[in-house]
């Protein structure tokens, strides 16, 4: 998730944010939230990414080298990390069901010259939701 | 003269005030930890689970514990957060754990098997006529699973183990 969150490798210190659960009541995302989920090979592991697409989207994906469009799913999200070049996301392991996801990451709370609210991003060119 | 008196007795009545309510805080987060992290008591209703659960509710008891240190298994009761629908709960049975192979009727002439990756498990209501399930969904993350179903109380006055 570089830059957003840990920008130079190799720190003192990793950044610690706040993640809010009340987002789990309704389960109502929007398009560029940056959540934590269990990783669907390893329900031991959290993983922290952005939400790209949402249940409905159609998203562009490369496969095997060639361009490919996928519908998500009814209950399921796509994510990926902002660092696209090494990163573990919905582009290996598919869309994820949003029964995974443990919280929405609010703010970066440590350290201090980083402490902020973390913006929504979205990359509107690669999703399109036609309902 | 007076008001002493009565700094001294509101002084007290809300000591009292704050007793009580310290005490009714600290049960509400003891029950908020149990039902979330312990064991729970849920309604669970639905033709699924026919003869196993009752069509029209049965209360079970579900631990909070055993999926958290891995020890669920083929043959459990197990609470699923459904896959379709996060606001919903699903009871169903772990058929197939990681890395089994499963089969099941897609229709009644043709049967199908697959191999249930890592990390995931088979779920199927005991009521496969009236079950939506892995056989519709496919395999679901483990991280799903919200808990196990050990005791079910029933109307009648035997209270039946699985």
């Amino acid at each position: 998730m570089s830059p957003t969150f840990n920008p130079r490798a190799r720190n003192f210190t990793d950044d610690y944010v706040l993640v809010e659960k009340f987002c789990l009541k309704k389960y109502e995302f929007s398009h560029g939230d940056v959540v934590v989920f269990c990783s669907p090979s390893n329900h031991k592991e959290k993983h922290i990414k952005r939400i790209i697409a949402l249940p409905g989207d159609w998203i562009g994906t490369t496969h095997n080298s060639h361009d490919d469009v996928l519908k998500v799913p009814k209950g399921h999200c796509w994510v990926e990390g902002d660092n696209s070049a090494s990163s573990m996301d919905s582009r290996s392991f598919g869309p994820i069901p949003l029964g995974l996801v443990k919280g929405r990451v609010t703010h970066v709370v440590w350290p201090p010259q980083r402490i902020g609210l973390v913006e929504r991003v979205f990359p509107q060119e690669r999703v399109s939701s036609f309902k | 003269m007076r008001l002493l008196s009565y700094m001294g007795q509101w002084k007290s009545a809300a000591k009292e005030v704050l007793d009580r309510t310290a005490i009714v805080a600290k049960f509400l987060c003891l029950l908020h930890v149990t039902n979330n992290y312990l064991c729970s008591p849920t309604l669970v209703y639905g033709p699924s689970m026919l003869p196993t659960l009752n069509l029209t509710g049965d209360v079970v008891l579900a631990e909070h514990v055993s999926h958290r240190i891995g020890k669920v298994g083929t043959g459990d009761v197990v609470l699923v957060r459904s896959p379709v629908d996060p606001r919903r709960i699903l009871t169903k049975r772990v058929v197939g754990m990681e890395g089994d192979t499963v089969s099941f009727y897609v229709d009644p002439m043709y049967s199908q098997t697959t191999v249930v990756p890592k990390g995931h498990v088979w779920i199927q209501g005991d009521n496969t006529y009236a079950s939506s399930d892995s056989r519709h969904f496919g395999s679901v993350p483990y991280g799903l699973i919200q808990g196990k179903v050990f005791f079910r109380e029933s109307n009648e006055l035997r209270i039946t183990r699985f």
